[in-house]
């Protein structure tokens, strides 16, 4: 038999009962859907912890206060206990690093903002003018923390956008005094709008000069000191250096911590990666009851159509013509079936896109492929046996069952 | 040389703990061009002995020789070749694939045996006109009359110019009328050539055949032509 004859009677076979058909093809459909549509929820949600970690900021070094690893006795420790604070000077002296190309020191803490009799609570942030295009801030109105000495802060401010709504209103804020904690200063600029993300809420914070920060807080140590590479390729570079330097500067303590955010990225990365595919391999079983369900019915269909099996045998049908055709017939429900599920699982997925618009939910590649080829597969492994069972059915007997 | 030579032909089943021959010590020689009718009781051997001869079934023991050839120990696939070329079915029940149109089920045979669509078309017409089915080349199986349906299953029993047609009980489904027909359609083929073999269970139509063969449990009862070669003997001796 001809290759498009035996697809074509594959077909005819296929759609000649409507109602077997068109429920294996739901099932394969599912089956595939379930794989597209999971799939897009895991990789999804990779991409939006990961999307979320990018707008930290590129290319970043974190040097923390505190060792990281256990180390054994030695003089050192017997000698300094507690582990050296980081100052500002350990942050100048990161500038110098050939592989750094923007530095900020950061302290935290929380304060009271007043202004017009107005109060209310607020995060302190004490950093340098580099702060804000390290973390990727946009500055709405006005302008950022001047350049200037980090020991000698200037007495200005950086408010996030909902507390100038809530201290301003419709006032322009840019150039008012307000006063934070104990000092007064002058409102410079005004972020934009960043709602929640995952670290910092922008919105309620108030960033002011590192020293004036400290000095409001009464401590010379720093939260955090960020790093920015020269670019990503120098990033373990910037985080060896970087670890030097502050060492050397500690009398050989090893007393900090510097981590990238690429490695925190990686785990993150990683991490959710084997979510997408233990969430696809979960899919892949109602893959497989689906390809179980079109061996079932191909076993009915070979029963149903006994008695045509006999007559193409009487006919001159060779074994390997019928198998073929019925092995066609799973294969082309199952292709179906596949193609449904895939353009269903788009739209579910397209669906998700509409109502979580910040969650990217496209199914990744690799899975609509290993879907799409592990539907055919079962399709054609599960068909083979009802299909040699067909060709080995007894001509005589079957012509009787007609 | 004869077109069939069965010789020493044995067919047993099991039917639970007893063994039933369906066909014993069965020889038989079929000229080509002849016309036979095989006769006899149900459970005689009759279908039997039309599945040997289409090579559905095989003997346990005996050789059976389709021109020449010996069929029997044929692989199933070299047997399949041999029906699609040289054997056309007609069945009582007429056989047709429902969801194909009268002109799909008469080119089976010849899509199965992989013959190109524009041969098929051509013939398929030739086949329409023939058997005088031009209108209903479209119509289903379940549109046809049991007349129609029985002249698409000669249609399609033909259509690869077999040297043997095997008819089962071809009028039984119909009534005198169309019955009359058909059996007047397979007489035009065996008048072109055609070797007929029908079973049937009417006399009427068995006598119109040149030949008769009557089973009883699985034995040839009589052949009317070994009668007649016997007679001549008779008459000879």
């Amino acid at each position: 038999m001809r290759l498009t004859d035996t697809l074509r009677f594959a077909r005819d076979a296929a759609t000649g009962y409507p109602m077997r058909t068109t429920l294996s093809v739901l099932a394969m459909s599912i089956g595939v859907a379930a794989v597209v549509i999971l799939t897009a929820l895991g990789d999804g949600a990779r991409r939006y912890v990961v999307g979320q970690f990018s707008s930290l900021g590129t290319n970043l070094v974190i040097v923390l206060p505190g060792r990281s690893g256990t180390g054994g006795f030695n003089p050192a420790n017997a000698i300094t206990t507690t582990p050296r604070d980081l100052t500002i000077d350990d942050a100048g002296s990161l500038r110098r690093l050939p592989t750094v190309r923007r530095v900020a020191p950061l302290a935290v803490g929380t304060s009271e903002i007043a202004f017009g009799g107005k109060l209310r609570e607020v995060m302190v942030a004490g950093s340098t003018a580099d702060f804000i295009p390290i973390r990727n801030f946009t500055i709405a109105q006005g302008v950022g923390l001047p350049e200037e000495d980090w020991n000698r802060g200037s007495s200005v401010a950086v408010i996030g956008a909902k507390i100038r709504d809530e201290m301003f209103g419709a006032n322009p804020a840019i150039g008012q005094l307000v006063r934070v904690g104990d000092r007064r200063l002058r409102v410079v600029g005004v972020l934009a709008s960043t709602g929640q993300g995952l670290g910092m809420n922008t919105d309620e914070l108030v960033i002011v000069p590192v020293s004036l920060a400290q000095a409001m807080f009464n401590s010379n140590t720093l939260f955090r000191i960020l790093v920015e590479a020269n670019s990503r390729d120098a990033i373990e570079g910037a985080k060896d250096q970087a670890m030097t330097a502050i060492k050397q500067r500690h009398r050989g303590e090893e007393d900090v911590t510097v981590i990238t955010q690429d490695a925190v990225l990686a785990t993150f990365d990683k991490l959710l990666g084997a979510l997408t595919l233990a969430v696809a391999g979960i899919a892949a079983i109602s893959l497989a009851v689906a390809g179980i369900l079109v061996m079932n019915v191909m076993l009915v269909a070979v029963t149903q159509r006994t008695g045509e099996i006999g007559l193409l045998k009487a006919l001159g049908a060779t074994a390997r013509t019928i198998r073929l055709a019925f092995l066609a017939e799973a294969a082309m429900l199952s292709a179906v079936g596949a193609l449904v599920g895939y353009l269903l699982g788009q739209l579910g997925a397209f669906a998700l896109r509409q109502f979580f618009p910040v969650f990217p939910a496209y199914p990744p590649d690799w899975a609509v492929i290993a879907g799409l080829s592990t539907a055919l597969a079962t399709g054609l492994i599960f068909g083979v046996m009802p299909a040699r069972r067909a060709a080995r059915l007894d001509p005589v007997q079957a012509l009787m069952k007609h | 040389m004869a077109l069939i030579e069965l010789s020493g032909i044995e067919r047993r089943f099991l039917l639970g703990d007893t063994t039933v021959n369906a066909l014993a010590g069965l020889n038989l020689q079929i000229e080509a061009g002849e016309y036979v009718a095989v006769m006899g009781p149900s459970g005689s051997g009759k279908s039997t002995l039309l599945n040997l001869l289409g090579l559905l079934d095989r003997p346990n023991e005996g050789t059976y020789k389709l021109e020449g050839r010996d069929v029997t120990t044929l692989s199933p696939d070299e047997q399949a070749t041999v029906r699609s070329t040289r054997i056309g079915f007609v069945f009582q029940s007429f056989h047709l694939v429902p969801r194909l149109t009268a002109a799909e089920n008469i080119a089976l045979p010849m899509t199965l045996a992989g013959i190109s669509p524009a041969e098929r078309n051509k013939r398929v017409a030739q086949a329409l006109k023939d058997f005088g089915l031009d209108q209903r080349a479209d119509h289903k199986p379940d549109q046809l009359s049991g007349g129609q349906r029985q002249r698409v299953a000669i249609a399609r029993a033909t259509i690869m110019q077999p040297a043997l047609i095997l008819a089962d009980e071809p009028t039984g489904n119909l009534d005198r009328h169309t019955g009359e027909e058909v059996v007047n359609l397979l007489e035009a083929l065996n008048a072109r050539g055609v070797t007929l073999i029908v079973v049937t269970h009417d006399p009427g139509m068995g006598a119109r055949a040149r030949r008769q063969l009557v089973m009883e449990d699985g034995r040839l009862k009589s052949d009317s032509r070994t009668d007649d070669i016997s007679i001549l003997g008779k008459i000879s001796g």
